[in-house]
């Protein structure tokens, strides 16, 4: 199902962050978002996710299909690692943990309370968690924080297989995962007032073209999935921001 | 239980205010734990997925009053008898403690979460909450502690009974509704 995205102006304490935001998310697409802190990320990760509603605009094809992954991983420490993944497969509807727990190499830990687990393990429980929800949209915001390199290659293999099975991801990050070819688009933009370009229509194959390289904008952007997300070869649209 | 350490040990004075002292001890335990039973899900984040979750909000603030009622309300309904020979209540009394505990607790559990819900954003949102809520407990308590003493009297329990499930049976229909709703604009 194709999440589409039109005109969204989103409000964060009163104050319009963001405007005009449109794109399409189809499936087998992922696209990345980059930016400085407090350019309104996470506030359009959580209007897409329905938690924060918009001042206008709207977020259609995302009903009962999006599963939002939060900066913070939701997990009850009291609970071991089995536990706290089936009680959201079951929120989700019955489905088995056993793939989630292979997926992010968490088989060993299943018995192990999650207070107990470090940093990056209770991200990789977090993270499989998008597993047993079964829904085709996944938005995360800054899923790879305190992932060692082995856990964010766990990560994007995890993510593109989601993408082969005709799924799509909008995920949020600082770091590169991995995208050694990520373009960046370098095009001649005017910054609206709250620095947001949006620019739609391009195709991955031409955002490939037109890029020139990491920081080459010398700002960020949303891309359709490239290099570590070679999956996704359609159309999607481009963020950029000078 | 401590009343009559600090009243002292006169049977007759126990008696007279027992049910009055078993109805304000069970809403001060339920005041207890009010504070952490949605503030938890929302500092470990859990509370925003619950909230993207195909459960409705309504499901999982209802879910959460049960688990709140079966954790506070539910051993003070069963523990009444014990409490109640500590505190001199008469032989007669208590039958109707038991059953005016069973009707009301579950109302306390009920508007405790919808003050959570008011209140879940808040840092040491718990005296707040304790504020909001206990104006909203008053009715419980009148009905449920006249029921009570009532019942202890060797008198008709029937009317604040029936008021005392009345206001429960209410606030179990309604308030969940009232409770997800502050809680869509408190996740905002």
């Amino acid at each position: 199902m194709t999440l589409n995205v039109s005109n969204l102006r989103i409000a964060r304490g009163g104050i319009p962050v963001l405007d005009g935001i449109s794109f399409a998310l189809k499936p087998g697409q992922a696209l990345i978002l980059r930016g400085p802190n407090g350019i309104g990320k996470t506030t359009l990760l959580r209007s897409i996710a329905g938690l924060q509603p918009p001042l206008a605009g709207t977020v259609t094809g995302g009903e009962d299909q999006i599963a939002y992954a939060a900066h913070s991983d939701g997990l009850k420490p009291a609970l071991t690692v089995a536990e706290n993944l089936s009680f959201w497969a079951s929120v989700f509807g019955t489905r088995s943990i056993e793939a989630a727990l292979e997926a992010y190499n968490l088989t060993a830990l299943r018995n192990r309370p999650a207070g107990a687990l470090s940093a990056g393990q209770k991200r990789r429980l977090g993270l499989s968690r998008m597993l047993v929800t079964g829904r085709a949209i996944w938005v995360m915001d800054e899923p790879t924080v305190s992932l060692d390199q082995a856990s964010v290659a766990l990560f994007a293999t995890a993510v593109r297989h989601h993408l082969a099975a005709q799924g799509s991801a909008l995920i949020a990050t600082h770091i590169d995962l991995g995208l050694d070819a990520a373009v960046w688009m370098s095009a001649p933009i005017r910054p609206n007032r709250w620095g947001w370009v949006i620019l739609t229509g391009r195709s991955c194959e031409s955002a490939l073209g037109a890029g020139s390289g990491p920081g080459s904008a010398g700002g960020w952007g949303f891309w359709p999935g490239t290099g570590v997300f070679p999956d996704c070869h359609r159309g999607g649209a481009v963020f950029c921001w000078a | 239980m401590v009343v009559p350490f600090s009243v002292g040990p006169e049977s007759d004075l126990l008696a007279r205010i027992s049910p009055g002292v078993l109805w304000l001890g069970a809403l001060l335990s339920c005041l207890l734990s009010l504070d952490r039973l949605l503030a938890l899900d929302w500092e470990d984040g859990s509370l925003d997925l619950l909230a993207t979750a195909p459960l409705p909000l309504e499901a999982v603030v209802s879910i959460k009053a049960l688990a709140h009622w079966i954790t506070t309300g539910l051993p003070l309904v069963l523990a009444a008898p014990l409490l109640g020979v500590l505190l001199n209540l008469p032989p007669e009394g208590y039958i109707w403690v038991v059953i005016s505990l069973l009707l009301g607790t579950p109302a306390l559990s009920v508007i405790g979460t919808f003050g959570a819900a008011l209140t879940v954003g808040l840092k040491r949102g718990g005296l707040l909450l304790s504020l909001l809520v206990m104006p909203l407990y008053v009715p419980t308590l009148i009905f449920g502690a006249e029921a009570a003493r009532r019942g202890a009297l060797g008198m008709g329990v029937e009317t604040p009974l029936l008021m005392l499930a009345g206001i429960s049976a209410a606030v179990i229909a309604l308030m969940p509704f009232a409770s997800a709703a502050v809680l869509r604009i408190n996740l905002r």
